[in-house]
C-alpha cells in the first residue's frame, strides 16, 4: 500500500510537471502570435564534438539579428532570434525544434549539420514551416520543397574539386583520404570519383578512416606516397586534416593537398604550425581577410564580440539570416501570418531573390525552386598564413 | 537481495501489478493531457524516446540485474535491431503491404535479429568466468557501428545487392534504389513509431521479464548469479540459462531499436546514437533505478532523458548541470547515510507506523 501511495504521488508529480511545463509554453506562444517580431529559430551543435560549427553559425546568425535589429528591423518589425544546441544528434535534434515550436518559432535557420538537418527537414515538410539551412550540405536535406540551403551541396563540391584539379592540371594522380562513417565526407567523395574519370585523373590511393580511428593517418598517409599521389584530396574537417598535415610532415611526403569548404579554419587550429598548410588549396565560399567591405566589417564585428576570426559557417550564418529578410521583404510577409502560409510566400520569393552576402561571391546567391544555391565556388591557396584567390 | 528472492513471492507479484499499473496510469494521463491540447510539442517529441530507453534499459537491466553479467554492448544490440527492421521496412515499401502489418513484422525482425546476434555472441563467452562479457559486448556494440558505416545494400528488379566498398560497386540498374547507403544509413523509414507502440511493447517487456524472473528459469538464472559453484551441483544447466536470459536482453533492446529506427526518418550509426556512450548511458539508467528493479530502470531512463530538454534554458551550462545532477541522485539513491537519512524521513515512514497497527 505505502509503495502504492508513492507511485500515486511520482504519477501526480509528473503529470503536474507535464501541464506546468505546457503551460509556461502556451503562454509565450500566444506572445509569438501577437504580431511584434519575426521568430527566427536556430538549431545547430554548440556542445559535443562539432560544436565548433553550430557556435560559429550562431554567432554569425546574431551579428546578423543585432544589425537588422539596429537598423529597424524587416520592414519595420523586429527579429527575434533563439538558438537551440543539438549536439549534432538527430534525436535531439528534433527535440531542439520542438523546444523552438512550441517557443513560437515561425522560421528555422537550420540545422548547420547535414545529419540533424536531413532529420528535421521530415519534420519541417510535415508543419510546412520555411527553413533555411546554413550549411547542411546533402542533397537529402532538400529533397522537401521548404528548405534552401546557403552552402554548395556535397555532389557540387566533389565535381567542382574534380573538375578544378583537371582542368587547372594541377595533377594526375590523386590520392584520396576521407572519414567513411561521415556523411559530408562520404557524400563529397563518391562524386569526386565519378567525375575524376571524366577529367583523366588517376585515383591511386583511396583510404577511409571512421569517426573512431580519427587520430592517426601514417597509414593512409604511407599508401598515398607508395601509391606516387601527386596531389591529396582531403573533403574532410579541418580537425583531422591538421593532423594529416602534420603527420606528412613527420613522414617528409610533401604532395599538394586539396580540400573542400571543411578544410576552413584549419588555420585557427589551437598549437597547430600553420607554416605546415602552406600551399594547401582549397574550395572555399568565404575569405575573411577578403578585401570588400561586407566582409571587413563582419570580421572586426566578430572579433570584438566573440574573439577570434569567422570561418565559414560563421558567414553561412550571417548570409542565412539575410537571406530570410530578403525573402521576406520579397513576399511582403508579416509576422502574424500563420507558419504555412509563411512558408508558402518565402518559397515562391525565394527564386526571385539575389542575396550579395559574404559567401556570394561576384554573382550573389540565387535559388532554384528545388532549393539549392547557385554561387561560383572560389578555390584558394594558403600563402603566408593567408588565403589568397587564385 | 531479499526483494526479489524466492521467498514473498505475493509481495513480488504486487509490486509486479504496480509496475504495470504506473505504465498504464502515465499512458491514461498523457492521453488525456494531449487530448486536452495542452501539451508542449517537445514534450510530444519526447513520448516515444521515453518509451525506447525504458524498454532497453528493462533489457538490461535482465542481464545485468538477475544474470549478473555486465554488458557494454547494448546499444550495439539496439543497433542491430534498429537497421535489421529499418531494412525490412525499406525493401517492403513499395510492395503493397498493410502498413500496420509491416511495422509489427519490421518490430519482430528486430527483435528476433537481436536476439540471434546476442545468442551468438553468448555461445563462447557466456562459457567463462569474469568479465569476458563486458569486454566483448563492448568490442561488438563498435564493430557493428563500423560495418554498418561501410555496408551498401541496394535493391532492383534482379534482386539484392551487397558491397562493402562504395555504391558504384553495387552496379545497380537504373531504377534500383540504395536500401543501406554506407555512412549515410537509411534514409525514408516512414514514422510509424507512437506513444501507444512504444507503451504495448514496454507492457510486453515487463510481462516477457516479469514471468522469466518469477519462474523456474528464473530462479535457475538468479541461483547462477548468486552461486555458480552451488547453482552448477545441484544440476542447473549453466550455460544455457545464461544463453537464454542473455538473448532475450538483447531481443528487447532489439525491439527498443526497431522502435528507434520508426521514429526517425533518417537512420545512421553514429558514435552519438549507437556508440558506447550510449551503451553507458542505458547502464546509468539500471544502476541508477537500481539494478534488479524493472520499475527503478522505467523511472530513471524517464528523467534522465527529459532532463537535459528541461534545462534547456540553461543554454550552455545544461551539460554541466546535467552531470551534477546525476552524480547528487547517484549519491541520493545509493549513499549509505542517505538511505538511512531517507528511510528516517521517507513519506513511506508516516504510514509504515499505520500499516503496523493494521498487521
Amino acid at each position: 500500500m505505502k509503495k502504492a501511495i508513492s507511485i500515486l504521488l511520482v504519477i501526480a508529480m509528473a503529470a503536474m510537471g507535464m501541464v506546468g511545463c505546457s503551460n509556461s509554453d502556451s503562454s509565450s506562444k500566444d506572445e509569438g502570435s501577437a504580431a511584434e517580431a519575426f521568430y527566427i529559430g536556430g538549431i545547430g551543435p554548440t556542445t559535443g564534438e562539432a560544436a565548433i560549427y553550430g557556435t560559429a553559425a550562431m554567432n554569425g546568425a546574431q551579428i546578423a539579428v543585432d544589425e537588422i535589429n539596429e537598423a529597424g528591423g524587416i520592414n519595420g518589425t523586429p527579429i527575434e532570434f533563439n538558438f537551440q544546441d543539438d549536439q549534432h544528434n538527430t534525436t535531439i535534434a528534433v527535440n531542439a525544434y520542438n523546444t523552438l515550436k512550441d517557443w513560437g518559432m515561425q522560421i528555422l535557420m537550420g540545422t548547420v549539420t547535414t545529419a540533424p538537418c536531413i532529420e528535421v527537414a521530415g519534420y519541417t515538410a510535415q508543419d510546412n514551416m520555411f527553413e533555411v539551412t546554413p550549411s547542411a550540405s546533402s542533397t537529402d536535406v532538400i529533397v522537401n520543397d521548404n528548405v534552401f540551403q546557403i552552402c554548395f551541396t556535397d555532389p557540387n563540391q566533389g565535381i567542382a574539386s574534380a573538375q578544378y584539379i583537371g582542368e587547372n592540371k594541377i595533377a594526375t594522380k590523386v590520392a584520396v583520404i576521407y572519414d567513411s562513417s561521415d556523411v559530408y565526407s562520404s557524400g563529397i567523395e563518391e562524386k569526386f570519383e565519378e567525375e575524376a574519370a571524366n577529367q583523366n585523373l588517376e585515383i591511386v590511393a583511396k583510404e577511409a578512416f571512421t569517426a573512431d580511428s580519427k587520430t592517426d593517418f601514417s597509414t593512409q598517409l604511407k599508401k598515398a606516397q607508395d601509391a606516387g599521389a601527386e596531389l591529396v584530396f582531403l573533403p574532410i574537417y579541418y580537425q583531422e586534416a591538421s593532423t594529416i598535415l602534420k603527420q606528412a610532415d613527420n613522414m617528409g611526403y610533401d604532395p599538394i593537398f586539396f580540400g573542400c569548404d571543411g578544410l576552413d579554419g584549419i588555420l585557427n587550429v589551437a598549437e597547430f604550425d600553420t607554416s605546415l598548410a602552406e600551399g594547401v588549396m582549397l574550395l572555399t565560399p568565404f575569405a575573411a581577410d577578403a578585401e570588400d567591405e561586407a566582409t571587413q566589417a563582419f570580421v572586426s564585428k566578430y572579433k570584438d564580440e566573440y574573439g577570434g576570426t569567422p570561418n565559414q559557417f560563421a558567414a553561412d550564418g550571417y548570409d542565412a539570416i539575410y537571406t530570410i529578410k530578403a525573402a521576406i521583404e520579397q513576399a511582403g510577409a508579416t509576422p502574424d501570418m500563420s507558419v504555412s502560409d509563411m512558408s508558402d510566400a518565402l518559397k515562391a520569393a525565394m527564386t526571385e531573390i539575389t542575396v550579395q552576402g559574404l559567401t556570394g561571391g561576384e554573382d550573389g546567391l540565387t535559388w532554384e525552386a528545388t532549393g539549392e544555391v547557385s554561387k561560383s565556388p572560389k578555390a584558394v591557396i594558403i600563402q603566408d598564413g593567408v588565403y589568397v584567390g587564385m | 537481495m531479499k526483494k526479489f528472492g524466492i521467498k514473498g513471492t505475493n509481495k513480488s507479484i504486487k509490486s509486479n501489478m504496480i509496475t504495470y499499473l504506473m505504465v498504464v496510469a502515465v499512458y491514461i494521463i498523457v492521453q488525456f493531457i494531449i487530448a486536452t491540447g495542452s501539451m508542449s510539442s517537445l514534450m510530444q517529441g519526447l513520448l516515444v524516446p521515453l518509451c525506447i530507453y525504458s524498454i532497453v534499459a528493462i533489457g538490461l537491466n535482465l542481464c545485468v540485474g538477475y544474470l549478473g553479467e555486465l554488458s557494454l554492448g547494448h546499444a550495439g544490440f539496439m543497433c542491430v535491431g534498429a537497421f535489421s527492421s529499418a531494412f525490412f521496412t525499406k525493401y517492403m515499401l513499395d510492395s503493397g503491404m498493410n502498413e500496420t502489418v509491416r511495422f509489427i513484422l519490421a518490430i519482430i525482425i528486430g527483435t528476433l535479429v537481436a536476439a540471434f546476434f546476442g545468442f551468438l555472441i553468448g555461445i563462447p563467452v557466456l562459457r567463462l568466468r569474469g568479465d569476458y562479457l563486458a569486454i566483448v559486448t563492448l568490442a561488438f556494440g563498435e564493430i557493428i557501428k563500423n560495418v554498418i558505416n561501410v555496408l551498401y545494400i541496394g535493391k532492383d528488379s534482379t534482386g539484392l545487392h551487397f558491397s562493402i566498398k562504395d555504391s558504384a560497386s553495387l552496379n545497380l540498374e537504373e531504377e534500383g534504389t540504395l536500401i543501406i547507403n554506407g555512412a549515410k544509413g537509411i534514409i525514408g523509414t516512414p514514422r510509424q513509431s507512437t506513444f501507444t507502440v512504444g507503451v504495448i511493447l514496454i507492457l510486453i517487456s515487463l510481462v516477457v521479464v516479469f514471468h522469466l524472473v518469477n519462474s523456474r528459469t528464473g530462479r535457475a538464472i538468479m541461483a547462477i548469479r548468486d552461486n555458480r559453484i552451488a547453482a552448477e551441483s545441484v544440476g542447473i544447466n549453466i550455460t544455457k540459462y545464461k544463453l537464454m536470459a542473455f538473448s532475450i536482453s538483447a531481443a528487447i533492446a532489439g525491439a527498443g531499436g526497431a522502435l528507434y529506427a520508426h521514429n526517425l526518418s533518417t537512420l545512421t550509426a553514429q558514435p552519438a546514437n549507437f556508440g558506447y556512450n550510449m551503451s553507458i548511458m542505458i547502464l546509468v539508467f539500471v544502476v541508477l533505478g537500481g539494478m534488479g528493479s524493472f520499475r527503478g530502470s522505467i523511472i530513471a531512463a524517464v528523467i534522465l532523458t527529459m532532463l537535459p530538454e528541461m534545462l534547456r534554458g540553461l543554454a550552455d551550462y545544461r551539460m554541466l548541470i546535467y552531470a551534477i545532477v546525476l552524480i547528487a541522485m547517484m549519491l541520493f539513491n545509493w549513499a549509505p547515510k542517505s538511505i538511512e537519512w531517507r528511510q528516517r524521513h521517507s513519506i513511506k515512514g508516516m504510514f509504515q507506523k499505520k500499516t503496523k497497527e493494521v498487521q
